[in-house]
């Protein structure tokens, strides 16, 4: 198979790549720029550690030809934080990281991008409405509860942030 | 961080490896490539039995990008966890025993290079009878799996403790009953993987490898690669879980080092999740038969099990997992008199090793349940059969396991009152219930695999001229809080805040020896450990400021990093001009170094097969369930798990109800859902969703309660978190399900099919006894 060159957008930037056309986007952001924060946890789409945002709507990266998304804006949980420091994590890594919702760590990635696309869509979720959107995200550590927590602590953190409002007090 | 003088012990402390896990910025094993790294794969048997007549590797070898290809002619060391147990070789030697056993090794250029090559290996093979069920496996006369363990048995156990036939004559009433528990497997989330690196200049090597046991890797990459210890070096990256699947060595560890080796080039192997299932080392299919005396107050007399384990094909941790069955029947309650009879069974299937709960889960809830079904008989309310037969702690078990500190009745006290116990059981309506059950686990071996005078464990620690403390220590951390526990216990020993302690951890070139992270050792040991490291550390800071300011070291203490005078407080000096004072002529830094080894006291009785069983101590869970039955599907609702557990002292509670929480869910995986389904030695379900690893959606609230009964030996009281609480959580399901519908399930998972058929079942008899009553 002949390598085709790729363009992808991925975490605000345009990366280009060499690539056979029937490579997946897991293994290329993995393998070929180095993003191994997005993780391989069964190959087959049953566990979401893989997940990504495209177009902000969470994706399994297993699942994707890379070659098909040269359109579609990726974030990866490398294009979360806006640095190192921890307040330029996004509360939701603070939220994690407070709570304990990442022990062995190898499903947050995911877990936190499909968070990312919950909040995005609604910003104060119930626990049901938590557990809906993470129930393609497996987890073997937690048991799920301190990821409620964490994502419960995102949405505290996220309020604390916001500025009060004018002639709200 | 707070201020600087709170202490960290009890703190809700964020894990310090945390934001590498929410960043991505972590590192797994397979996130790491070295130049020039190649694939390795493994080609596996079709076949669960069966003798390798040839193997042809010429094809794989000219396949262009194919660097090594190896096979059991290269790799005949055999090697094994236990010393007793080495019978595997990395490749098969002479025959295969399970459907996934290692048969040769490709290293290539891409995946799909090793995996045409894979193809390419012509391998001829006379196929043999299987063993399948263990029950006729223990009966073999021919054809057997190993030919040094007659009857495929790979070990018996027979102790006998107290008198269970005066025990049995003492009863007022005696229960036998039979309990099936399949396989189930850990499925971590991260598949294993591990890369080798070959210096051939040094005769060298290197593995990263995601281990739970980074030393005892070390000595097995040894011994069959037949290099000298001091030329292998394993670094354990970050670990995305183990449970026990990645406490022992793995064959793929041992594949990428010999195909490095051949290949002169980095090779990295990562199990496919298929391959994850095959490899296994999970918990061994069980089936227990009980016989339980007890008097018409609810005083046991005598308690008799014959437990066969379903080991699969090769030792593995074998030998340790079914004397953990037996073991464990004790140092929950007063039991006067004990007996049991153990089989650890070979049989043509992948080997089942340690997974969380090691050996004591299914004896647990055979226990469990068999104790919840006499006070049904007795008419004795189940909280209160528990009370009547508590350890009177501090005790000597009938079997020599040294129980010191005993939260169990607490345990029970807070689920008691936080389920509203009284309100509920045998209250709620039809198709609703409530159970209720105990569990305990070990805090560590009070024995090494490896018997020998040698520390446990040994933590170093250097402290700079600015005062940073480094641990050096050889304690893995998979996730559970291995590194964030030896930083608090340092930080509060000497006064500090955790800012100033630093960890490298994990590496046998740089790390002192630590056995593992298995048998829930790491918070008591590394931690008694870290503790006396520190406290090497202190005498020396305090001996060397108590000169400067001329008094004696005994009235000096370090408190928000600061050292001072106890009479006068105000008299005082930096932690970092102590320690400058500290840190010996012609030296950089200052070294202190600790260790812990288990006292005599705790290591058991002499009897053979004493030593497994008995820990420094134990840990101690009551649970209560909460269930709903739709009585016309069989399904069974969880609507809430309570678990209150005796961790001895809580050092960082947000691990521990982390582990608490993750253990009963792992534990109801196993009540509901989970199960290796094998027909002839394959693998029906070797995937996630097909194993039905629960999702949010399967997975109920679960509610944790820390019980702290500051065990004297633990450090700062503590005992283990990570284990204990899983057992508990099968026997007060299904005691909830009794309590729900009045059917008793005694063979695991309980689906649907089985409760609705017990339901049928029982509207059978009932039926039939009112015909008869009418007649």
């Amino acid at each position: 198979m002949t390598n085709e060159s790729i363009r992808l957008h991925i975490n605000g930037k345009t990366e280009q790549v060499e690539i056979e056309p029937n490579r997946l986007l897991l293994d290329v952001l993995r393998r070929d720029l180095g993003l191994t924060g997005t993780k391989c946890g069964c190959d087959d789409s049953s566990c979401g550690a893989c997940t990504v945002l495209v177009n902000g709507q969470p994706q399994m990266s297993c699942l994707m030809l890379a070659a098909s998304y040269q359109d579609a804006e990726i974030t990866t949980i490398e294009g979360l934080a806006s640095g190192n420091e921890a307040a330029e994590l996004d509360p939701l890594q603070r939220g994690f990281m407070i709570e304990g919702g990442a022990q062995c760590g190898f499903c947050t990635p995911g877990m936190i991008l499909s968070a990312k696309h919950l909040l995005a869509t609604n910003p104060d979720p119930t626990d049901q409405e938590i557990a809906d959107a993470l129930a393609g995200n497996l987890c073997r550590c937690t048991g799920y509860m301190q990821i409620y927590a964490s994502v419960r602590k995102a949405v505290e953190l996220t309020r604390e942030r916001q500025p009060v409002e004018a002639g709200t007090r | 961080m707070g201020v600087l003088t709170d202490s960290p012990i009890g703190a809700r402390v964020p894990m310090i490896d945390s934001a590498g896990k929410v960043t991505g910025k972590g590192i797994y094993t397979d996130d790491m490539t070295l130049p020039g790294t190649l694939v390795g794969k493994i080609l596996h048997s079709p076949h669960a039995h069966a003798r390798i007549v040839s193997i042809d590797t010429s094809a794989a070898e000219q396949l262009p990008g194919v660097k090594a290809v190896v096979t059991g002619r290269e790799t005949p060391v055999k090697y094994g966890i236990l010393p007793i147990g080495h019978d595997e070789t990395i490749f098969a030697t002479d025959k295969v025993r399970y459907v996934g056993d290692n048969v040769a090794g490709v290293a290539a250029e891409s995946l799909e290079i090793a995996e045409q090559a894979l193809r390419l290996i012509k391998v001829e093979y006379e196929i043999l009878p299987a063993w399948f069920d263990p029950e006729k496996s223990m009966l073999a006369e021919t054809n057997l799996i190993h030919e040094d363990k007659p009857h495929n048995i790979e070990k018996d156990y027979h102790h006998h403790f107290g008198d269970v036939e005066k025990g049995f004559e003492a009863a007022d009433y005696i229960r036998d009953d039979r309990f099936v528990c399949p396989e189930v497997t850990h499925a971590a989330m991260e598949p294993h993987s591990t890369l080798a690196q070959y210096d051939s200049e040094a005769d060298a090597i290197t593995v990263w490898s995601s281990t739970q046991v980074p030393y005892y890797l070390k000595l097995n990459l040894s011994s069959t690669l037949q290099m000298p210890e001091e030329k292998v070096r394993v670094i354990k990256p970050l670990v995305g879980g183990g449970f026990g699947g990645k406490s022992e060595v793995i064959p793929l560890e041992l594949a990428a080092a010999v195909l490095a080796r051949k290949a002169r080039q980095p090779v990295k192997i990562t199990y496919s999740r298929e391959e994850v299932f095959y490899a296994h080392r999970g918990r061994p299919g069980q089936i227990v038969e009980l016989k339980t005396g007890i008097t018409r107050e609810g005083r046991l007399t005598a308690v008799e099990a014959r437990i066969i384990q379903d080991g699969g094909a090769y030792c593995s941790y074998g030998v340790v997992t079914i004397l953990y069955s037996g073991q464990l029947l004790n140092a929950m309650y007063d039991i006067p008199n004990v007996k049991f009879d153990g089989y650890r069974v070979l049989t043509n299937k992948p080997a089942c090793g340690a997974m969380r709960g090691h050996g004591t889960v299914n004896t647990r809830f055979a226990f469990e349940q068999q104790l919840n079904r006499i006070a049904s008989v007795l008419g004795i309310d189940p909280v209160e059969i528990r009370k009547r037969n508590l350890l009177k702690a501090p005790c000597m078990t009938v079997n020599n396991l040294r129980v010191l500190s005993y939260g169990f009745p607490e345990c029970i006290d807070k689920v008691e009152e936080r389920s509203a116990w009284h309100d509920k059981h045998g209250k709620l309506p039809y198709g609703k219930g409530i159970g209720i059950a105990g569990s305990h686990y070990v805090s560590g071996a009070a024995n090494a695999i490896i018997r020998s005078g040698a520390a446990h464990t040994t933590v170093n620690l250097t402290i700079d001229r600015e005062g940073t403390v480094t641990i050096f220590t050889g304690a893995s951390e998979i996730g559970q809080g291995s590194d964030t526990l030896q930083v608090q216990v340092v930080a509060a020993e000497l006064g500090i805040g955790l800012d100033r302690v630093k960890i490298i951890a994990a590496d046998t070139a740089r790390t002192p020896i630590d056995l593992g992270s298995y048998s829930s050792r790491v918070t008591f040991m590394a931690g008694n450990a870290a503790i006396a490291a520190a406290r090497d550390a202190k005498t020396k800071i305090l001996n060397a400021a108590a000169v400067k300011m001329a008094t004696t070291p005994d009235n000096l203490l370090i408190e928000g990093s600061r050292v001072m005078c106890r009479d006068d407080r105000r008299l005082a000096m930096s932690f970092e001009d102590a320690v400058r004072l500290a840190i010996p002529d012609g030296a950089d830094a200052l070294d202190a170094t600790g260790s812990y080894r288990p006292p005599q006291e705790a290591t058991g009785g002499k009897f053979k097969g004493a030593g497994v069983g008995p820990s420094p101590a134990y840990s101690y869970c009551a649970q209560t369930a909460e269930v709903t039955v739709d009585v016309e599907t069989g399904q069974v609702t969880i609507d809430r798990l309570i678990a209150a557990h005796d961790c001895g002292k809580a050092i960082n509670p947000i691990c521990v109800e982390g582990q608490v929480i993750g253990s009963v869910w792992m534990g109801l995986g196993q009540a509901v859902q989970e199960e290796m389904m094998w027909r002839n030695g394959r693998l029906m379900n070797p995937g996630l969703l097909e194993y039905r690893s629960a999702s949010t959606l399967e997975s109920p609230e679960i509610e944790s309660i820390i019980v702290e009964s500051n065990d004297p030996e633990g450090p700062f009281g503590a005992k283990e978190a990570g284990e204990g609480s899983l057992a508990a959580t099968i026997p007060a399901v299904t005691h909830a399900i009794y309590d729900a519908v009045g059917v008793w399930i005694d063979t695991l998972p309980i689906t649907p099919e089985k409760v609705l058929k017990a339901i049928e079942e029982k509207k059978k008899s009932e039926a039939g006894i009112q015909k008869m009553r009418q007649a």
